[in-house]
């Protein structure tokens, strides 16, 4: 699946279908810290995504200018 | 497709808020958050369906979320937009803002830096002896007062959350700031020359925010201000962050503690006498306000009182309370 990253901008390629969960954990990102989305929807930790699947991975957090 | 349910109506989840120990469908979580808005604003008085709220907006997921919820609670919530100068950033989340405020009908007041004050942040922080992040919050600060004054606003709202408010007492304790430890507080009320101030979201945390942007379709500005990698706000927030990851509700429980047991106990150190700042007249501890010696400093002029009414409606002033100082996001 190709997951796009903010904060700056690049994109991964991950292969085969796993939880949001291991996704995460795979990039090392902690969950409490982003947004997951697919299809301009929502995701939690425990959904599945899919091989074919685009992701994007929005932090929420913010230094200053809020 | 989710694994998790919602707390309130067992429908599919779409966010988990695990400090709560819950997850929410999309209308459910919705309706959480103006839930803990709501509690905030009667917990602290904060103000009436019939004072004028005027909102800091940014551009980012907080304060424009903050501006959707006030509006959507019925509130008469204007907004006010500071233009920074900084670069693609600053005209993207003024695009933001006015796309915001056109689609809900809301009044939006903007300001421009550099044409009102003569100069930006950028450069404000290449030249001077403050940070950029240091001027910026000056700055914003400054001409909130002074517009929510001019202009017969009640009250002015931040959109502080629970993670912004965390980190900065974390900030604040690590040095024993006991002056800006008292003055952190989800309500300042107006002093002489001082509006009173707000922070509703600080029961939220940035996740809570950034999801309810989202879900209400709210465009907001993603990226990072260019300026404001590695401040310490940050860093503060990171180290939480850890501590959240292993146990969930620390955050809660270090800020909402706080208030609760601790802060009665700093009270006493908030005695700060004000005076009219000699160039602008806007409140200040000293002869001169933080703002007007900094913009001095940036323009090269001499820091005296104004000798034209010109220069009067020119001048700049800001409140020099040292928690106002210290702020975190603009939200």
């Amino acid at each position: 699946m190709r997951v796009r990253l903010r904060n700056p901008d690049r994109e991964v390629e991950l292969a085969g279908a796993r939880t949001v969960q291991e996704v995460l954990a795979q990039l090392a990102i902690d969950p409490d810290t982003v947004l997951v989305i697919r299809d301009g929807e929502l995701l939690t930790r425990r959904d599945r995504v899919r091989e074919e699947d685009r992701l994007e991975i929005r932090p929420v957090i913010s230094g200053g200018a809020g | 497709m989710s694994g998790m349910r919602c707390r309130r109506c067992r429908r599919p989840a779409v966010i988990e808020v695990r400090r709560h120990n819950a997850a929410f469908c999309r209308d459910c979580f919705i309706h959480h958050v103006h839930e803990q808005v709501r509690r905030a604003i009667e917990a602290f008085d904060m103000f009436t369906p019939q004072d004028r709220i005027l909102v800091a907006v940014s551009g980012g997921k907080d304060s424009l979320a903050l501006w959707d919820i006030l509006l959507e609670l019925g509130y008469r919530a204007s907004g006010l937009y500071v233009g920074l100068g900084i670069g693609g950033y600053s005209t993207r989340s003024a695009e933001l803002v006015r796309g915001f405020a056109r689609g809900r009908g809301a009044e939006l007041i903007e300001v421009d830096l550099a044409t009102e004050y003569g100069f930006d942040i950028p450069t404000a922080g290449r030249r001077g002896a403050r940070s950029s992040c240091s001027v910026c919050g000056l700055s914003k600060r400054y001409v909130f007062n002074r517009v929510a004054m001019e202009r017969g606003f009640d009250v002015l709202a931040t959109g502080h959350n629970l993670d912004d408010e965390a980190a900065t007492l974390l900030g604040n304790t690590l040095r024993w700031q006991t002056d800006y430890i008292a003055r952190q507080f989800p309500v300042l009320p107006a002093e002489d020359g001082l509006r009173r101030k707000v922070k509703p979201l600080y029961r939220l945390s940035e996740l809570e925010t950034a999801a309810y942007a989202f879900l209400r379709g709210i465009e907001y500005v993603v990226e990072e201000c260019p300026l404001v990698a590695g401040n310490t706000q940050l860093r503060y927030k990171e180290a939480l962050n850890l501590l959240e990851a292993t146990s969930p509700g620390t955050k809660a429980q270090f800020f909402l503690s706080f208030l609760e047991r601790a802060a009665p106990l700093f009270a006493r150190q908030d005695e700060v006498a004000l005076r009219p700042c000699e160039r602008c007249g806007q409140p200040t501890t000293g002869r001169f306000c933080a703002f007007c010696r900094t913009r001095a400093q940036l323009l090269g002029e001499p820091l005296a009182p104004p000798v034209t009414d010109r220069e009067v409606a020119a001048g700049a002033s800001e409140e020099v309370l040292p928690a106002e100082i210290h702020g975190g996001g603009a939200g």
